[in-house]
């Protein structure tokens, strides 16, 4: 329970982010995700296990190999995924705010 | 990690309606005016306005345009337009399998010099409605993808 609301967390880190993209078009092993970054293979395993515990990854595994695959059902909670969605419009909010507090002073 | 924001969403699982409320520090007649002329709205929406008729029956378009340079028109027509007050109205994605959706838009006064907007958006189903919420995530996720091709690209 408290790893689904850690989604953000997760991805707040880049490199998960990267390997979220990187996974976006096709599944691969731990072996070649770990061979895109330049973090040893364990820290790359350690990111691997968070993305796979908050359900933004798969895995499956291939003979002695294990293939991950990106899950975006994974997204199931709306709190997870309405973060960026609140971030765009309170940016969009503060900027109208101020362009309106200047919009009064040159009147 | 997170910060106290002055914009707060309201979205509940498995409901099609998503409501989002924010005080301003402005009078109610500054806060309506940032939504009905155009030169304003492009300023705090970050996007081109080709059409603003904030009258009762007229209608937008907007036109935004992507990181990678793609143009994504938005539009929508005005139901209810009562000043300083509401505005009722239609959203739609242009050349998207997105559902139109509509829009309840409340300002009121607080006091003389704050207010408070209210919007109350529908879907047509849950579906479309955590589609929309999921937006900015999806492109969050691109803008990363893009700052490190950029990254790549300057390596190489």
């Amino acid at each position: 329970m408290n790893l689904r609301r850690d989604v953000f967390q997760a991805i707040a880190d880049p490199t998960r982010r990267a390997i979220l993209v990187l996974l976006a078009t096709q599944s691969m092993t731990a072996g070649t995700i770990a061979s895109n970054f330049d973090s040893s293979r364990p820290t790359v395993s350690k990111h691997l296990q968070i993305l796979t515990e908050c359900d933004l990854l798969e895995q499956e595994q291939k003979g002695r190999e294990m293939i991950y695959h990106l899950n975006p059902q994974g997204l199931k909670d709306v709190a997870e995924f309405i973060e960026p969605f609140a971030k765009l419009w309170d940016d969009r909010f503060n900027k109208l705010e101020s362009i309106m507090k200047n919009y009064r002073e040159e009147k | 990690m997170i910060m106290e924001r002055k914009t707060k969403i309201h979205a509940e699982n498995d409901r099609q309606e998503i409501l989002i409320t924010r005080e301003f520090e402005l009078p109610v007649e500054l806060l309506f005016k940032a939504h009905t002329e155009a030169e304003i709205v492009e300023q705090w929406m970050g996007n081109r306005v080709l059409k603003l008729e904030a009258v009762k029956h007229g209608s937008y378009e907007f036109e935004a345009t992507d990181p990678m340079g793609n143009k994504h028109r938005f539009n929508g027509t005005i139901h209810e337009f009562v000043l300083n007050e509401k505005i009722t109205r239609t959203f739609e994605m242009e050349g998207t399998p997105f559902p139109v959706q509509l829009e309840f838009m409340n300002f009121e006064e607080l006091t003389e010099d704050t207010s408070k907007l209210s919007i109350h958006m529908v879907f047509k189903s849950v579906e479309a409605r955590d589609q929309i919420l999921k937006l900015p995530f999806a492109q969050g996720i691109n803008m990363a993808h893009n700052r490190l091709q950029e990254v790549i690209q300057k390596l190489n």
